[in-house]
């Protein structure tokens, strides 16, 4: 088991940081600390791809040397994965921002339970 | 509304913790378990390594023309998917400023101005900018250009190096954001505003979408662009794939911009 777990020590350490993203967007409630945890969780996912793409003693995907065997050089679709996965998180950590700009507008608060008791009262008016 | 008083409420918070821990721990656990199924650590006997990868770097150079696999793939081989990310940028630009252009309903006395218009002044939004830091303007000076030339260079060597579109537009974006923070926003809007971001964007989006739209109607099979693909190792080689990446960086650039510019005063 152990040298199970050596052998995976980059996909546990890309779970465990996964985990603690999923953890932060469970139980923080400021919204900053939530969209940072989601953060957390796309970094885990880069982390595990990228991990995933390398194979230990080859290049990288750039043509060296003018050879040209698939054997020396690591797996380039990673990579692209990866790139898409970036592009998606900043379109999707901005839009997020700037609905909690929107919210504290509104509510003067970051705090999700002070907005959901402020939505309460003004539904309730 | 049912009204629960304060000992309930905290005890469904307590429970609420309580089977939030449980779910993540639960979660780990199964991850972890599934990690290790998985090849043992850099293997060459990944599923991944599979055909398709060995076809990218032993035909991508007749084909592509790109020394860098990677740019190969991403601009030729998966072009579409490359443009769906452009695009993807262009909708997270139109909903930011949708969320943030639009007026402030409460406030009827001044419904011509949006949220920033109502803050007396400049101050209160960029108060270091008021005050003329001169460690950041001085060092601004020095910076911008060579961030600026950084990033054009990777774009420029998208398809012989490391980088390419996204990673350089990102660069020249920041160059940008720091001219921006370091000079005043009034400076910027001279050469980059709502209007020429538009247009860049637009115009980079519609060039990456004639480029290879047309492939759809032809089968969307290889997309034969009719560009002598020249020398592999040459900037001016390997296709459309160097248009391509110009475009993919202006978007890029313009979005970093203009994402940074709406969150920070409410208009690009």
């Amino acid at each position: 088991m152990p040298e199970q777990i050596y052998n995976h020590y980059n996909d546990i350490v890309a779970a465990l940081l996964f985990v603690i993203g999923f953890s932060n967007l469970l139980f923080q409630k400021n919204l900053i600390k939530k969209i940072i945890g989601l953060n957390i969780m796309d970094v885990a996912i880069y982390l595990l791809l990228a991990s995933q793409g390398y194979i230990s003693g080859r290049l990288a995907p750039i043509l060296t040397d003018g050879i040209e065997n698939a054997a020396t050089y690591i797996n380039p679709i990673p990579s692209g994965l990866v790139l898409t996965g970036i592009v998606v998180s900043v379109s999707v950590t901005a839009l997020m921002l700037s609905m909690t700009i929107r919210l504290y507008r509104k509510y003067k608060t970051l705090d999700l339970d002070e907005i959901l008791i402020k939505v309460r009262q003004d539904r309730n008016k | 509304m049912e009204k629960i008083n304060f000992n309930e409420k905290k005890k469904l918070y307590i429970l609420f913790r309580i089977t939030g821990a449980i779910l993540v721990i639960m979660l780990a656990a199964s991850l972890i378990m599934c990690m290790l199924d998985l090849p043992g650590l850099f293997s060459p006997e990944h599923p991944g390594e599979n055909v398709v990868a060995e076809r990218y770097i032993e035909s991508g150079i007749e084909e592509t023309g790109a020394v860098n696999f990677v740019a190969g793939m991403i601009l030729d081989y998966r072009a579409f998917d490359t443009f769906g990310e452009s695009n993807v940028l262009f909708a997270a630009t139109i909903c930011v400023m949708v969320l943030l252009l639009v007026q402030n309903p409460d406030s009827k006395k001044s419904s011509s101005k949006s949220y920033y218009d109502e803050l007396k002044d400049e101050k209160e939004i960029e108060p270091r900018l008021v005050k003329n830091d001169v460690i950041l303007k001085t060092i601004a000076k020095f910076a911008v250009p060579f961030i600026l030339m950084f990033g054009v260079y990777v774009i420029l060597n998208g398809h012989l190096s490391p980088g390419g579109g996204f990673s350089g537009g990102a660069i020249v974006g920041s160059g940008f954001i720091l001219a921006s923070v370091a000079f005043g926003f009034d400076k910027m809007e001279r050469f980059l505003n709502k209007k020429s971001a538009g247009i860049i964007t637009f115009v980079s989006l519609m060039i990456y979408c004639l480029a290879k739209s047309y492939s759809f109607f032809t089968g969307a099979n290889h997309l034969e662009s009719g560009i002598p693909l020249g020398t592999p190792g040459d900037i001016l080689s390997s296709g459309l794939i160097l248009i391509l990446n110009i475009c993919v960086g202006l978007v890029v650039a313009c979005t970093m911009y203009s994402f940074f510019s709406l969150m920070r005063r409410g208009k690009i």
